[in-house]
């Protein structure tokens, strides 16, 4: 096993070459409580900065996906320090009102696109936000939606804007007031309630086992229709 | 540029080689082709290569509610050990917190009942091991099942998910699964879920391995990471009613004198302090077990999934279902190493993706539940299908190229955003190149026996989601996950509401059983320095640590 010095808040240690920020951090005898969470990308638990040598640009990465460098100077970011608002959604409307009330200081976006180049998610960040500011909710909550609330954005934001919440609103918005919606939905919970399942789902649930197994490796597979 | 070894580029080329042909049966129809397995043919492959058969897989337990039965080795493990508290040395004294109903786990089974029992008036604590909403639920991928389209009903997906669970799961609980999926999707509707939708506005639904009809729902592939952000969301809305303590893990459960569940010890891992809050109904949704690693196997799981409510609903008495089974998803990353066991979707397959063997063929109906298809990626490899990777382990191809060719160009980054940019992170195109897979640890399909709203077997405990037992037999089907937690996170919330009305403690709250359970472990001769829950499963490098600390005990749980 090769090993490769890392700074761990500073303090050197040396870390198997391929470790992720993550187990890295393990390797050198932390037992993590904070800072990490899923391990496979999804949570956004385990946000870090770090800097690489002879480089100034600062990097973020998520702990669990960032493989470490000779040299790197990690730490991380457990908690971004953005008050999450509360509201009421059926309260709401699909539009400019719910931030211009609760997060006003989305027009204080200076446009420096700082947030989207430290998305470890490659968000479009900066264009959600001035969607959200247009008034183009559905955009907002496309572009954004494979955040995973991580909050690096926000750290970064020289405008202080908690993007990863707002985020949130936009997408909650559309996904109950703007997408377009079927009537199936509807008719399958009506005959749901009209009890029209109930004798066949009866049936099943009485038959011998035999039966069942038999009825179950019989039945039609068709995966092409709706 | 391929992102694989050179050594690998033979195989690969034969997969590029074998994929027209591929395609044109895809095209046709796989089913037409290739046949799933009949009945014989799944206990041949299940019982010779299920690693739940693997020789010590399983012992008789020799202590509490479910004594004599096998279980899985490696829960017989954190069952059979001492508790953190130690009774002789724990006071109860007066509660830190009382509520009307303390949900311990704050992931999406959690959420849900809190927002339901507060819907019914419930003041709720939730008191979580790590943030709110980390938890298994954040990570599902590939969707939900509901059977939503016309070619589809409640009952054609009753006799599905039956049949994967080969039969054994409680005819009661799949029939509160399947009948509320649709209420349950549209709930989710009405919170903002962004569910995939075709122009018309229909939900989008692909197929799932052991499903007759195409009834997932999903939100790309972050349907778990969408699901459980708008449901923290909503918990969050709703400070007047929901109070939530992360960071703070329940250990034990605490009883009153008639021995009703009534509240339990929070442990604060960062001070060391034990909180205690009393309770009038009492629900575990902890999740599952991945983070045991059974069988050595790698996880697809959360950080915290170490079954902790397993632990604690044991010593108070409540019985277990099907704790000698343990899921392994087919695609688990086995190559890079990085990425070794984490979850590939199998939505992949859903879309057409097929597994193949070293020479590019296709050896099993892609589409098999869960347990069938992993044991015939692992009989692949154990024959010398597979593909072997640089550090020694084994795997086969999925074949994911070919559905940009089935579905069109742009397929894989619009419906897999998240696959695309895991493999691209380590250097691999799944546009252009298969990923290399092998089964993963993934569910625990049992759990702590519940009735169909969510009642233990013992009294104001109630338990909902993956540490529950009995909804999916010994085997779960895709999608059938999000639908549990959801279905029975709701339900327990319901039921809480009811019975917290009616609730009226019997005397002081103790911690009786503990004492009883430690007495019971040496009565049956259970020497051991174990102790559970564990918590946080144990990855630092015990080198480092023991040269700094004399005294480390790796069975300590985390904090302690």
């Amino acid at each position: 096993m090769n090993l490769i010095p890392v700074y761990i808040y500073g303090k050197k240690y040396l870390v198997p070459e391929g470790s992720t920020i993550i187990t890295s951090i393990e390797y050198a005898g932390f037992k993590l409580k904070k800072g990490v969470g899923c391990r496979e990308g999804f949570c956004g638990a385990c946000a870090s900065l770090y800097r690489l040598p002879n480089d100034y640009k600062l990097y973020g990465g998520l702990g669990c996906q960032t493989v470490v460098k000779p040299g790197m100077h990690i730490v991380q970011i457990p908690y971004s320090p953005a008050e999450k608002k509360v509201y009421n959604i059926d309260e709401l409307t699909p539009n400019n009102e719910p931030f211009n009330k609760y997060f006003p200081e989305v027009y204080r976006c200076v446009s420096c696109n700082t947030c989207t180049k430290i998305c470890p998610q490659e968000i479009q960040v900066m264009d959600y936000v001035q969607a959200v500011i247009r008034g183009d909710i559905s955009l907002a909550a496309e572009l954004s939606f494979d955040c995973i609330m991580c909050g690096l954005c926000n750290i970064r934001c020289p405008a202080e804007i908690p993007q990863f919440h707002v985020a949130m609103l936009a997408r909650r918005l559309y996904g109950k007031y703007i997408q377009k919606k079927s009537d199936r939905l509807q008719k399958r919970l009506e005959e749901i309630k009209s009890g029209k399942y109930d004798e066949e789902i009866k049936k099943l649930m009485t038959m011998p086992k035999d039966e069942l197994k038999k009825k179950y490796f019989l039945r039609e597979i068709k995966l092409d229709t709706d | 540029m391929s992102g694989y070894p050179e050594y690998m580029y033979e195989s690969l080329r034969k997969v590029d080689e074998t994929r027209p042909k591929r395609l044109e049966m895809a095209k046709k129809g796989l089913i037409n082709f290739l046949k799933p397995m009949t009945a014989e043919e799944r206990d041949e492959v299940l019982s010779k290569y299920h690693p739940d058969y693997m020789p010590d897989a399983r012992r008789k337990i020799r202590i509490g509610p479910n004594k004599g039965e096998e279980l899985l080795s490696d829960v017989v493990d954190i069952l059979e050990a001492h508790s953190i508290i130690d009774p002789d040395k724990f006071e109860i004294g007066e509660p830190d917190y009382e509520t009307d109903v303390l949900i311990i786990g704050g992931g999406g089974a959690g959420c849900m009942a809190a927002i339901w029992a507060s819907n019914e008036g419930a003041k709720v604590i939730i008191s979580t091991k790590l943030r709110l909403g980390d938890a298994n639920s954040m990570m599902s991928q590939g969707g939900m099942q509901a059977s939503v389209n016309e070619s589809d009903s409640p009952a054609i997906h009753y006799l599905d998910v039956i049949g994967g669970g080969h039969f054994d799961n409680k005819p009661e609980l799949v029939r509160a699964l399947v009948t509320d999926a649709p209420f349950i999707t549209k709930f989710l509707e009405e919170l903002g879920v962004m569910w995939d939708r075709d122009e018309n506005g229909n939900l989008k639904t692909a197929a799932g391995g052991g499903t007759s009809r195409r009834r997932m729902l999903s939100c790309k592939d972050y349907t778990g990471a969408e699901i459980m952000r708008v449901l923290r969301d909503e918990v969050k809305n709703r400070p007047e009613l929901i109070t939530y303590l992360e960071y703070h893990p329940a250990v034990e459960l605490i009883l009153d004198e008639d021995n009703n569940v009534s509240g339990a010890i929070l442990f604060d891992m960062e001070t060391g302090e034990y909180l205690v809050v009393k309770a009038k109904v009492t629900i575990i949704a902890t999740g599952g077990f991945g983070r045991l690693h059974i069988k050595g196997f790698p996880t697809t799981n959360h950080y915290g999934a170490t079954a902790d409510g397993l632990v604690m609903a044991y010593r108070a008495g409540a019985k277990l279902l099907y704790m000698d089974s343990a899921q392994y998803h087919p695609t688990g990353a086995i190559y890079p190493q990085q990425i070794y066991g984490f979850l590939i979707t199998e939505k992949i397959r859903g879309y057409g993706g097929q597994p193949l063997n070293k020479d590019g063929e296709l050896f099993v109906y892609p589409l098999e539940p869960r347990d069938v298809e992993a044991s015939s990626f692992i009989r692949a490899c154990a024959t010398g299908q597979g593909i072997r990777t640089p550090d020694g382990k084994w795997g086969i191809w999925l074949d994911s190229p070919i559905i940009e060719l089935i579905h069109g160009e742009g397929t894989i980054e619009k419906a897999f955003p998240a696959m695309f940019r895991q493999f691209r992170r380590f250097g691999i195109d799944i546009r252009k190149e298969p990923m290399l897979v092998y089964p993963t640890l993934h569910y625990q399909n049992g759990g702590i026996e519940i009735d169909e709203h969510c009642h233990s077997t013992i009294p104001y405990l109630l338990v909902a989601g993956e540490a529950s037992g009995g909804v999916h037999g010994r085997n779960r089907l895709m999608g059938n996950s999000v639908l549990d937690y959801n279905v029975f996170g709701a339900r327990a919330g319901i039921e809480s509401a009811k019975l917290f009305r009616q609730r009226e403690f019997k005397g002081r709250l103790h911690i009786e059983h503990i004492r009883n359970y430690e007495k019971e472990l040496k009565e049956n001769g259970i020497e051991t320095k174990r102790r559970s829950p564990i918590l946080l499963p144990e990855y630092r490098n015990l080198k480092t640590i023991e040269k700094h600390r004399k005294d480390f005990d790796p069975f300590l749980p985390a904090g302690l």
